[in-house]
């Protein structure tokens, strides 16, 4: 009787075992594949785009080609531009771009909390706050460097200025959406407004605020670049600007790969802030739970 | 301010302002405005009497408007007419001492289990000290010693109660609201429910209104049972419940000859006002 069980124990974990490899594998291979499959479609892409353009079927004159632009990217890095090294201008952009997304991002938090929470407020500012999100804000661009100037300043405020609205809609649908009978419950254990604020609104809105960030940061690096197109004394944005007019597809789509670096950069740390702040969240059902 | 946090503090006080734990609702009406512009008549005159300590239970059809009253009971609302009195003073803003506890489990989703039973001191100024040891006292008394590290979707929904009913009860409340709070479990659960509230009711004693659709729950619960008619909601008639305390498990009582007979007597009141409710609703639908 016991040794019949114990048999039948130890095939039991056989089979789990045996399916846990096969599980594994499976699990392996389907990774395999997909990178199999990224990596073609880039040579594919890349590949097709310097065989079209060293066969002639594409001019490189206009459209650049990829091995010129890795040449390109290497001449900038090590010989730097007109203005200065490569390297000063992505830390002129950068800074334009973080600092603009670090005030959009906090005036778009702090108008979004209040006017979710004050229906009056709300009320009031609301049609202007449509009004002024339908004007192509891009354009404020040139009022900004007509008054301030082609130093930062001007790139900031425009960086700011496509952030907040994008922050500023997320923070006030996040507040609006806080759940009706937590929000009773803890007026009933006696939360003053100030703690409501704090333990409830916010948390709650955090969800919504931070799935934002992730297209605000893009959005604060346009603001930078058409910033320094429209005028600067250095940054990318000047880089492509003066790419464009000495007619080097080449270096603009280097700097457009550097500028893409960056945003890759940012979203990843943006990614590592949502995963620290929203650790409460239920983890999302992925595939492999399913095997 | 102070007797907010004599009751939050000190345990076991809940006894000595008896007469303050009474709940006088009389002649209470609301009515809304319609999107249409209509006036909306949810609660017509309601009125009835919980007594200190004592356990009501409040059944009726869907739409009589329990919930409304007892926002207004709460403080979350202001009636039209009418006035709800708490201790013999009138309810304005948020009532002192007063629990609610939620059909939806009202957690706190981002804060740990000791998080949410914490919220009641934290929002009363408690020292953190004495606010952790009471939090970690309520949860070993509803069994979830262990778990205070947990966050809310990590745990069952019988478990997500325990929290919500730590959570109510961590203040010492005189008054203990309660709005279907089991309705979304399922039956074995419930009865598992039920009877710890019971035994831990029975240890601080606040007067209770609870609402359910559940007849066997009211009459295993309660004290006294209020039956209340549909649209425009009002008192059809109360029931009390004289079955012996303390009353042990809910499931063993429902067999008792007196249970039977109690359940089969405020049946025969609330069936009529449920027919007429449905009929409403299925004519609504229609």
């Amino acid at each position: 009787m016991t040794t019949a069980s114990t048999a039948s124990t130890t095939a039991i974990a056989d089979v789990k075992d045996g399916a846990a490899r096969t599980a594994r594998r499976a699990a392996r291979r389907r990774t395999a594949l997909v990178w199999a499959g990224r990596i073609a479609l880039a040579a594919f892409v890349i590949g097709g785009w310097q065989l079209s353009t060293m066969w002639g079927i594409v001019d490189p004159f206009f459209y650049g080609q990829p091995s010129g632009i890795w040449k390109r990217l290497v001449e900038l890095f090590q010989h730097g531009t007109q203005f200065g090294s490569f390297y000063q201008n992505i830390w002129t952009t950068i800074q334009e771009a973080l600092a603009g997304f670090a005030v959009g991002a906090v005036t778009g938090v702090v108008f979004g909390v209040a006017l979710g929470q004050s229906r009056y407020l709300s009320d009031v500012l609301g049609p202007y706050i449509k009004m002024v999100n339908a004007i192509p804000r891009i354009v404020l661009g040139s009022i900004f460097i007509v008054a301030f100037g082609i130093g930062v300043t001007p790139k900031i405020l425009l960086a700011a200025v496509l952030v907040f609205f994008i922050v500023f809609f997320n923070a006030f649908q996040g507040v609006r959406e806080v759940d009706r009978s937590v929000l009773a419950n803890v007026r009933v254990l006696g939360a003053s407004r100030m703690q409501i604020t704090r333990h409830v609104v916010v948390p709650s809105a955090l969800t919504w605020i931070i799935a934002s960030l992730h297209s605000a940061f893009g959005f604060a690096i346009v603001g930078a670049l058409v910033g320094e197109v429209l005028g600067a004394q250095s940054g990318l944005g000047l880089v492509i600007k003066t790419a464009q007019n000495n007619f080097d597809p080449n270096g603009v789509f280097a700097t457009m790969l550097v500028i893409a670096v960056i945003v890759l950069g940012a979203e990843w740390l943006i990614g590592k802030l949502e995963r620290r702040l929203l650790s409460w969240r239920p983890p999302a059902p992925t595939e492999a739970n399913s095997l | 301010m102070a007797s907010r946090n004599d009751v939050a503090t000190s345990p076991g006080t809940g006894a000595a302002d008896q007469a303050d734990a009474r709940i006088e609702i009389s002649g209470l009406t609301k009515r809304f405005l319609t999107p249409a512009g209509e006036v909306f008549t949810a609660l017509d005159g309601v009125s009835f009497t919980v007594e200190p300590g004592q356990f009501c239970a409040v059944v009726g059809p869907t739409g009589c408007g329990k919930s409304t009253t007892l926002s207004m009971v709460s403080g979350l609302d202001r009636p039209s007419e009418g006035s709800v009195r708490v201790g013999g003073r009138e309810v304005e803003g948020i009532t002192d001492g007063v629990s609610f506890m939620f059909q939806t489990d009202a957690l706190l989703p981002w804060k740990t289990v000791l998080g949410n039973v914490l919220m009641g001191p934290v929002f009363r100024r408690v020292p953190k000290q004495q606010a952790q040891a009471s939090a970690r006292d309520w949860l070993r008394r509803v069994g979830l010693a262990g778990f205070e590290d947990r966050y809310p979707h990590q745990l069952s929904g019988g478990m997500r109660k325990r929290v919500a009913m730590a959570a109510a009860l961590i203040n010492e409340p005189r008054i203990l609201i309660m709005d279907e709070p089991f309705g979304a479990l399922d039956v074995q659960t419930k009865a598992i429910m039920s009877t710890e509230l019971l035994s831990l009711w029975e240890q601080i004693r606040p007067s209770v209104i609870f609402i359910t659709h559940d007849l066997d729950e009211a009459v295993a619960l309660a004290d006294r049972v209020v039956v209340m008619t549909s649209g425009p909601g009002s008192v059809k008639a109360v029931f009390d419940i004289d079955l012996p305390r303390p009353r042990g498990s809910v499931q063993e009582i429902r067999f008792q000859p007196r249970f039977i007979e109690l359940q089969h007597q405020i049946w025969d009141t609330l069936r009529e006002e449920v027919e007429r409710a449905y009929a409403l609703t299925a004519g609504g639908a229609a």
